[in-house]
């Protein structure tokens, strides 16, 4: 250890000074400033975790699944069936759906946005109005809540952290309502686009697609997550270079086991081969998952914090310089 | 088998459900977020942290000596004098790293506290001070464009707050220094200088300051005891408060190491060792168990207070009188535009004057201007007047230069005929002459 310092202001700079460890003993350099990590360390994990996850993307693309398999759990009830009787909404509704899910000592209250009704009907003019309005509500409960006078100790985070775009394996190109969604949320909210069900393309088709869609993705001037504006280093930027390469992640979800190869994988049996969820070679899931979760967890929750929430209450302070009260929402919170 | 097991537990942990009405849910395998901690750690690092200690205390009882000792650099330069006529607070930043952990930390000094012979307003400064690091990160809070994940933060963290070691009691100006500081800040009391107090007089000073400030109703800082793993260690020293400390930056040898110590003729009191003083304990609790809870306590209870009372007091309320709750944009909306209403007002008012004014100084212009018509007529009646005289004048000298040109003529004539007749009349011409001469005299007096 050693122990650098530098005087603000002054203009004299002193020499490092170097700590003398005598076999054995305490260093006499060390003071301890360096705890001050496990110290925050257990502090959050006292207070856990909230995430927010939204999923948007025509019916029978696997969201629910793809959920259910991230986070290793049911947290999403519709892939239980879709029921023969359940009819598709008329317009966009917006459910969410809230569960507590623990690892390692660590809490996280997950809830999960789902959209029925995206994309489903013959007219789909607007259909990202519904969403919109629920992410800007959510920001805006946010606003009131820390413009109080007496604040609560921990104000309620349910802003949507992330929201997983659910793009229909055709092989060909994004679809005009992909491109106006991304468009005009992708200010709002933090966007990963993903290539559902990717099992129907073979790997060449899987490149091939994935290149014309980020290339579109370009050309629209969509800025999905994470935002190359964003990074704030070099180490960040090469980091997130890597995976904007890779970008929209081809996934496959499932929440069946299959015996291959004498373990037990996530995976689709079909008539010629077992796909398997975690492969790297069969999926990128694997991908999707260590980069949401394992990497850049954090990372979503911050750029929502420090700057889409702050363009948002920018906005709204500026509005003939004060607020207006909304108007009722029209969101469900079902707690199946 | 297994998986029916696996179904009657998800369906037995449906039915019970956890705070906030979202319910527990197993997980099937490993998912991979217990990194959490770790990733929001490592942000913070890279970040940095801030961590901003107060000193108060008297001059001269080791306040800059024992920030040396505690983070074991050279701070300052040399001793403040004894003469401040006002406390004034100086504040230092520098930036310190350990392994990866780097760490801003900013000690801000009273000088001049407890010198002045009257010292009734000493704590004011203080008390100042701290407000106008609140006010300064509560300003940042509200304004429209902020940045505050990359504000400086500056509030103070910890007071140190130095007792004198007289080995009888406290102060009153400590009294009253820190009952108007725990409101506002985490106070942190220790007694300086402790190697001049004895063991024995040691325990029963300590046991007398906590009884005064414990009937004086000051709140000093207690370290927190309820998260388990520090809990014991917490409670414990908590018992120990306030510490006695000796600071010291010389290093003397004691056996084969280098320690910190004072070196007295009677022997040598070492600051690291726990038997001789509190200074290990000290370094423990503010830096190494508890530097992030006083920061939080710092933002949730002090600044909110801060906030709240500061809020109030510019007429916010949360509430009106029929308890609807107001939000702080309508009430701020109202204001606003009452304040917009009085712009207007104000407005209007000075546009009147405005119109006022011009119209009274044409009014005085249009009267100047008649004026000057007046005196331009007068002026020129005036010269038509002397221009009229002087032509009759003119005509009048005129008149007379003809009549003398005339009787010149004649008289010439005469002259002529004079020559022509005679020489005798010579003389008569002569006198003809003369008397022409006399007239053309008379006439020319005449003109002038």
């Amino acid at each position: 250890n050693f122990l650098t310092k530098t005087i603000l202001g002054k203009l004299d700079i002193e020499k490092c000074l170097t700590s003398v460890s005598t076999g054995g003993s305490t260093l006499l350099g060390y003071i301890g400033i360096d705890t001050i990590i496990e110290q925050m360390r257990k502090k959050t994990m006292k207070t856990g975790f909230d995430f927010n996850i939204m999923v948007v993307g025509h019916s029978g693309l696997g969201k629910s699944t793809l959920v259910n398999t991230l986070f290793k759990s049911q947290v999403s009830r519709r892939s239980a069936g879709w029921a023969r009787d359940e009819k598709i909404p008329k317009t966009v509704e917006i459910k969410s759906v809230s569960h507590v899910i623990e690892e390692g000592g660590v809490k996280m209250k997950l809830t999960l946005v789902d959209t029925p009704g995206f994309g489903d009907q013959i007219n789909n003019d607007n259909c990202w109005e519904p969403i919109s309005k629920f992410i800007n509500e959510q920001y805006e409960k946010f606003l009131k809540e820390e413009v109080n006078i007496t604040r609560k100790k921990r104000i309620p985070d349910t802003r949507v952290h992330c929201c997983l775009y659910f793009i229909s394996p055709t092989g060909h190109s994004l679809r005009q309502l992909d491109i106006e969604f991304m468009k005009r949320l992708s200010h709002s909210v933090n966007i990963i686009p993903i290539i559902a069900k990717a099992d129907t393309m073979t790997t060449e088709e899987r490149q091939e697609f994935k290149q014309r869609v980020r290339k579109e993705l370009e050309m629209s001037g969509i800025e999905f997550y994470p935002q190359k504006e964003f990074d704030d280093d070099m180490e960040d930027k090469s980091d997130n270079d890597k995976i904007r390469e890779a970008m929209p992640f081809a996934v496959v979800g499932s929440d069946k086991e299959y015996q291959v190869n004498g373990k037990r994988v996530l995976g689709r049996k079909t008539a010629w081969g077992v796909v398997e969820v975690e492969n790297p070679n069969h999926c990128e899931f694997a991908q999707l998952r260590d980069f949401l979760i394992r990497s850049h967890l954090q990372d979503l929750k911050e750029v929502t914090h420090n700057i889409h929430y702050e363009t948002y209450r920018a906005k709204r302070l500026n509005e003939n310089g004060g607020l207006h009260p909304i108007s009722s929402s029209d969101t469900q919170e079902s707690n199946l | 088998m297994n998986s029916v097991i696996y179904h009657i537990c998800t369906w037995w942990l449906v039915t019970v459900s956890t705070g906030e009405g979202a319910r527990a849910v197993p997980l099937a395998g490993h998912v991979g977020f217990d990194s959490m901690p770790d990733q929001l750690v490592n942000k913070s690092v890279n970040h940095g942290f801030c961590f901003n200690i107060l000193c108060v205390g008297e001059t001269g009882l080791g306040k800059s000596t024992l920030m040396d000792t505690l983070f074991n650099t050279k701070f300052e330069g040399e001793p403040t004098q004894h003469n401040q006529p006002g406390v004034t607070l100086k504040s230092n930043t520098y930036e310190l790293q350990e392994s990866n952990v780097r760490l801003k930390l900013t000690v801000v000094n009273t000088v001049g506290f407890g010198d002045q012979i009257n010292k009734e307003d000493s704590y004011k400064s203080i008390v100042e001070f701290i407000d106008a690091q609140f006010e300064a990160y509560l300003q940042e809070e509200l304004k429209i464009k902020r940045t505050l994940h990359s504000y400086h933060d500056t509030r103070i963290h910890a007071c140190l707050y130095f007792i004198a070691p007289t080995g009888h009691s406290l102060k009153s100006l400590d009294l009253v220094t820190m009952k108007k500081l725990d409101s506002k800040v985490n106070i942190i009391p220790i007694i300086a200088k402790s190697d001049a107090i004895s063991k024995s007089e040691l325990a029963k000073f300590k046991i007398k300051i906590t009884s005064e400030l414990v009937s004086n109703g000051v709140q000093i800082y207690q370290f927190p005891t309820d998260d388990e793993s520090v809990a014991e260690i917490n409670s414990t020293m908590n018992s120990h408060l306030p510490f006695a400390v000796v600071g010291s930056t010389e290093e003397v040898k004691i056996g084969n190491k280098m320690v910190k110590a004072r070196q007295y003729p009677w022997g040598t009191v070492q600051v690291e060792n726990e038997n001789h003083c509190d200074f290990v304990k000290l370094r423990e609790m503010l830096i190494r168990v508890n530097m992030e809870d006083l920061r939080e306590q710092t933002h949730t209870r002090h600044y909110e207070l801060y906030r709240r009372c500061k809020l109030e007091e510019m007429g916010f309320k949360d509430t009106d009188p029929d308890s609807k709750p107001f939000s702080l944009q309508e009430t701020y909306e109202a204001k606003r535009n009452e304040f917009m209403g009085e712009l207007q007002k104000k407005e209007e008012e000075m546009r009147q004057m405005f119109v006022q004014r011009v119209k009274e100084k044409e009014a005085e212009l249009k009267e100047a201007e008649k004026e000057l018509h007046e005196k331009f007529d007068r002026l020129k009646k005036l010269h038509q007047d002397e221009k009229k005289k002087l032509e009759e004048k003119k005509k009048t000298l005129d008149d007379e230069l003809n009549m003398f040109k005339q009787k010149k003529t004649a008289a010439e004539l005469l002259q002529n005929q004079a020559q022509q007749a005679g020489g005798s009349t010579t003389l008569k011409r002569d006198k003809e002459r003369k008397k022409n001469k006399e007239h053309m005299c008379t006439w020319i007096l005449l003109l002038l």
